[in-house]
């Protein structure tokens, strides 16, 4: 479906993650951000270009594994991002919700 | 003589040993299968065990009468596997090769990885029902229980059988009624997840049936301790759930072997081509059942349908033809509701479960996501199944190792 964010039109999946990450750009996460009450700071940003980094490289992402990566532990992940911080974060980097394992 | 060594004789390994003894080319094939252990457990029973359904003696049996004769039997402790060498190095010094190998080791859980889980209140008020020891104590903690907050928890994904927690606390609920004293127990059930389970349409309805036993749900909770002084579980983003009596499903992992060997990735799951059940690393390593990275259910419908398609593809592996991409992600599980009542869900790696009838489409007997009575015969029915015909390698009939799409309402 169609979404107006930031003022363009994007396509995005019923619970809002973007089906294209052509259309993103930094706008369009800080929006996604504030519909969240999440306050983006150069911290945010630093960790949302990191997950895409990971996306790109299909590195599948988890709690455990960002935990481990050296950018940055859990605890702060859920500082920056609280409630469901891989949820929100992968929402405002434009990538797929990460696929909850079986 | 060549040699298929399988590493592992639980469900998976098991059921290798019987599909690749009626298979291969004995004159030319030799086959050998090692585990460390003596007995072979019925890891569905665990579920059943704590609420006295059933005995230890229903789910305990030794694993030497489940290896067919013509495949041999090595008990031992392996320290690790030497890919580049085709060798299997045991504990105990000795160096096995083999041409082809197939891990079955599994997946086990690993409390060290929470802080506090296994402190001062472990086995007394926190407990695992993923281990027959964690089971059992489990059982007798609740034959004298009196009530309290009960936490029914799940520390990450993925762990093996992803419904048992959810099934614990649904027969929690009817053991409680059972005895008279519901109204003196509140059930809580903890996921990192953000809702019941991990597929939409099978959510749906599990929310509602936890709603309906008024079981209350906490989700997206990351745990980071146990405080056994408090008795309280933390997440990270500092939620605190209080409880009297923690029922937690611990991490799960892989063997150590799999990180002695160099071979699994972070939770020691080894990487593996979740179509053919190749490794992505090595040409002549098969793998099967829990130990694999593939992202189907651990459970034992997986391994079920695994085996079907993986002995296929070692027999082509062996005759140098292409293998087959043939695995789905099929799984098959029971969801006991309590009550005498199941749900059965059927799905794979692109479809979710959904409504509808089993095996025969648009006839049943057995209904898809419905609580039913005969959903709790097949469950309990299935005990028997594998003890009889799926360790066996015996083909269950009308169950296909791929999903069927016939019958299932999209």
């Amino acid at each position: 479906m169609e979404k107006e964010i930031a003022g363009k039109k994007i396509n995005v999946n019923e619970e809002g993650y973007l089906l294209d990450f052509n259309q993103w750009d930094e706008s369009i996460g800080e929006a996604i951000a504030k519909e969240n009450n999440v306050e983006m700071t150069p911290r945010h940003w630093e960790v949302v270009k990191f997950l895409q980094g990971e996306h790109k490289n299909n590195v599948p992402l988890s709690i455990r594994k960002i935990g481990k990566s050296n950018v940055i532990d859990i605890k702060e992940f859920y500082a920056l991002f609280p409630q469901g911080p891989l949820k929100i974060s992968t929402k405002i980097a434009g990538i797929p919700k990460p696929a909850s394992c079986l | 003589m060549k040699k298929i060594l399988i590493l592992g004789a639980g469900t998976a390994g098991t059921m290798m040993a019987n599909h690749l003894q009626h298979e291969v080319d004995k004159k030319l094939w030799q086959i050998e299968i090692i585990d460390e252990k003596e007995e072979h457990h019925y890891q569905p029973g665990y579920l059943f065990l704590p609420f006295d359904i059933y005995a230890p003696e229903d789910i305990i049996k030794t694993i030497d009468e489940f290896i067919p004769k013509g495949v041999s039997l090595r008990k031992g402790k392996i320290d690790r596997i030497d890919p580049m060498s085709n060798n299997v190095l045991m504990a105990d010094g000795q160096s096995i090769p083999y041409d082809i190998l197939i891990v079955a080791t599994g997946a086990k859980i690993a409390p060290e990885e929470t802080e506090g889980m296994q402190g001062s209140e472990w086995q007394k008020s926190v407990f695992d029902f993923y281990t027959f020891e964690g089971s059992l104590a489990l059982r007798n903690k609740l034959r004298e229980w009196e009530g309290g907050n009960l936490v029914v928890h799940i520390t990450e994904m993925p762990i093996k059988c992803p419904v048992a927690p959810l099934e614990f606390a649904f027969l929690a609920d009817s053991f409680f009624k059972n005895k008279k004293m519901r109204d003196k127990v509140n059930i809580t059930f903890v996921t990192p997840l953000s809702g019941a389970f991990t597929k939409p349409k099978a959510t749906e309805a599990l929310d509602h049936l936890l709603l309906e036993k008024d079981i209350h749900i906490e989700s997206d909770f990351a745990i980071e301790r146990v405080d056994n002084e408090h008795k309280v579980i933390i997440d990270y983003g500092g939620r605190q759930i209080p409880f009297d009596l923690l029922v937690t499903v611990p991490t799960n992992k892989g063997d150590e072997l799999l990180e002695r060997s160099n071979m699994g990735d972070d939770l020691n799951y080894v990487p593996t081509n979740k179509a053919t059940l190749q490794s992505l690393n090595y040409n002549n390593v098969f793998v099967i059942g829990d130990a694999s990275n593939v992202p189907a259910s651990k459970a034992g419908s997986v391994a079920h349908f695994e085996a079907e398609i993986l002995t296929e593809n070692i027999l082509r592996f062996i005759k140098n033809e292409p293998l087959k991409e043939d695995f789905d992600g099929h799984a098959n599980c029971f969801i006991e509701t309590g009550g005498g009542k199941a749900l059965l869900i059927d799905f794979n790696y692109t479809h979710e479960p959904v409504e509808g009838t089993f095996p025969f489409p648009g006839v049943g007997p057995l209904r898809l996501l419905k609580e039913s009575r005969m959903n709790h015969m097949g469950k309990l029915a299935f005990r028997w199944i594998y003890w009889n015909m799926l360790l066996k390698g015996t083909h269950i009939p009308f169950v296909s190792a791929q999903m069927q799409e016939a019958g299932k309402q999209y």
